[in-house]
């Protein structure tokens, strides 16, 4: 951070993310030089490794932009499952490590309340049932936000964060054996085109070649858009934005102003079991909605560490890059590794972050004086 | 100014009683009892340690005490939360500076008001209609007290990046947002220099004046201790040991023997 009262911006210096972005120019200009003289060829495993995926990249950027649509699709829907650790981080400085679950719990709320309207009280299947339950699943989200301020954090405040960690894993547990209990353990499918979300696709033909783009995607992409831009206006410019803000700062001051943390932890744990409740749609859509779907929450741990922890803004640029970079990551140099190189890259990517900014691309730095 | 005559005439707007409160084997507070009357300055003062942080937080709700009781408006009160306290009218600053360090001064300032402002969570989600003119209501409040502590020229800095003195003004800031009838004023001066004691002074006594708010205060410097207050309440261990006008209480014999130590 600059000191404001420096008269002028300071000189130049080669700080380290200098010399490593300097490093990446160098080495790509190696390469290039390399490959033009013909030191390496293709078939070559440099030249598969660090010319290959760039040359199929400008020959064929039609997949390059196909790849590119799916990487943002995921990304946003990682951003969403991020944007609920975020808030609940932020306001109580708990990291939720049941918001996987409850993005599961969510969805199968959703779905077994429309089962239950359609099957067992006779209601038609359609849009109508579908809004009932969906006003049904988000009351469900607010109870279990009372609940939790009830019988987790309240009776734990103050506790050590690794407390109220251990906690939200007891709440993971509790919500799986709740959530298989009332519902049943069965994947189940999301109530898609009843809820009035497209299901086709479109294809466009761009750049010499074919792009196809799932409505459902796109209609995730403007939804999450949305959400964030509407979480962001809340949190920025409303009494109880600024609230929620003041509790992340500081408990003792907000509670010398009158805020009442109980109120802002439900009002937090509420907004997160939304954000649940809409990434459980969307993902719900595109597999089943089953416990399986927890492990997306893992997930969102690169995300976060990209991102920073107390950051929204860092949830959904980390999101983006996480997603943009697993996709383009698989298709262009998966092959090398025999493929499936989806699941672990993002923590790789993860790592390469911490190496250069601990504390994440928009995280607080934490500068301790001893 | 009010005189001395008038203060001992007016009304007790807040008594402790007797008040004891210990942490496991720490005594922080034993029998103490002192009343703050409408208008006045009212200083608490005493060594490092003699109970004084934890007699405001008893105060304003963040510790309950073991025993005793305090009576504020009149009416006696049980335990009481800080969002109680803080609603019947209650405000404070703390010793080290506790602002919301990522917000803006304005946005502070707008905190204090949290309880003023009631429009719910519908319209604060839609964010027009009511909610709006609410908000614009209350920051015209706000604008106010920025002029008031002369802090225009920060109203869009984050607090986190303000010099230490200028904070602890921004804090106080927040505390009259809330217009509250007794202000808790926790080492208003700690850390500043000379000038900015001297701002700090003024705005305290332009604060009774204006706002007609009174004013509890632990400060050290004994200078600022003896201008500012009508009377004052010393306490030494946990223990009163002196309470009364600054002149008797700077001549108490006890008094000087806890500040200077006494040879047993």
């Amino acid at each position: 951070m600059s000191d404001a009262t420096l008269p002028a911006a300071p000189a130049f210096k080669m700080t380290p993310g200098r010399w490593t972005l300097l490093g990446f120019v160098a080495f790509a200009l190696l390469i290039v030089a390399l490959v033009s003289t013909g030191t390496i060829r293709r078939g070559d495993f440099l030249y598969n490794v660090f010319a290959d995926p760039f040359v199929s990249m400008v020959d064929l950027p039609d997949l390059l932009v196909q790849t590119l649509w799916e990487g943002l699709v995921a990304g946003v829907l990682y951003a969403l499952i991020a944007l609920g650790f975020v808030l609940i981080f932020k306001a109580s400085g708990v990291f939720n490590f049941a918001q996987g679950i409850m993005v599961v719990f969510a969805a199968l709320s959703l779905v077994g309340i429309y089962e239950i309207l359609t099957l067992r009280l006779g209601f038609p299947p359609g849009f109508v049932a579908a809004i009932l339950s969906l006003f049904g699943a988000i009351g469900v989200m607010f109870v279990l936000a009372v609940v939790v301020e009830r019988v987790v954090l309240r009776p734990l405040v103050n506790q050590h964060e690794i407390i109220m960690l251990m906690a939200t894993v007891g709440l993971t547990y509790f919500l799986i054996g709740f959530g298989e209990y009332v519902f049943g353990g069965n994947p189940k499918v999301m109530i898609t085109s009843q809820l009035g979300l497209p299901t086709g696709s479109s294809t466009f033909n761009i750049l010499g070649g074919r792009v196809s783009i799932q409505h459902l995607d796109v209609a995730a992409a403007v939804i999450a858009t949305i959400m964030i831009a509407a979480l962001a206006f809340f949190f920025q410019y409303t009494r109880i934005g600024r609230a929620l803000r003041a509790v992340a700062d500081s408990h003792k001051a907000a509670l010398s102003v009158g805020i009442s943390l109980n109120q802002i932890w439900v009002i937090v744990w509420f907004t997160a079991g939304i954000v649940a409740l809409v990434t459980g749609i969307m993902w719900g859509a595109r597999s089943d909605v089953s416990f399986a779907l927890e492990i997306i929450a893992l997930k969102a741990l690169p995300v976060l560490i990209i991102g920073g922890f107390t950051s929204i803004p860092g949830a959904i640029i980390g999101g983006l890059i996480i997603g943009v970079g697993e996709k383009i990551g698989e298709f262009y140099w998966g092959p090398l590794f025999g493929g499936g190189i989806e699941s672990w890259l993002a923590y790789i990517i993860a790592l390469g972050v911490l190496m250069f900014r601990p504390q994440g691309l928009f995280g607080e730095k934490i500068i301790e004086r001893i | 100014m009010q005189s001395y005559a008038d203060i001992a005439k007016g009304d007790v707007l807040l008594s402790v009683k007797d008040v004891s409160l210990s942490f496991g084997g720490v005594k922080a507070i034993q029998g103490v009892s002192f009343d703050i009357r409408k208008g006045e300055v009212r200083a608490i003062i005493g060594p490092n340690g003699a109970g004084k942080t934890s007699m405001l937080n008893v105060i304003n709700g963040f510790y309950h005490p073991q025993a005793g009781e305090i009576m504020f408006k009149g009416i006696r009160r049980p335990k009481m939360k800080p969002y109680e306290a803080a609603s019947g009218g209650i405000a404070r600053t703390f010793q080290n500076v506790a602002l919301f360090k990522g917000m803006t001064t304005l946005d502070n300032i707008m905190a204090g008001r949290s309880l003023k402002m009631n429009v719910g969570l519908f319209w604060q989600m839609l964010r027009f209609g009511p909610a709006e003119r609410e908000e614009v209501i209350h920051r015209r409040r706000v604008e106010e007290i920025i002029d008031f502590l002369e802090i225009q020229a920060i109203r869009k800095t984050p607090v986190g990046k303000l010099p230490y003195g200028l904070q602890k003004r921004v804090e106080l800031g927040r505390a009259l947002a809330m217009e509250p009838e007794l202000l808790l004023l926790d080492e208003p001066m700690a850390g500043m220099n000379l000038e900015e004691k001297e701002d700090m002074c003024r705005f305290i006594l332009d604060v009774r004046e204006q706002f007609g708010t009174t004013i509890a205060l632990i400060e050290h410097d004994m200078g600022v201790v003896m201008d500012l207050s009508d009377r004052v309440v010393v306490l030494d261990y946990g223990r009163k040991i002196a309470d009364g006008v600054p002149d008797v209480v700077k001549a108490d014999k006890t008094v000087i023997d806890a500040y200077l130590g006494v040879a047993h």
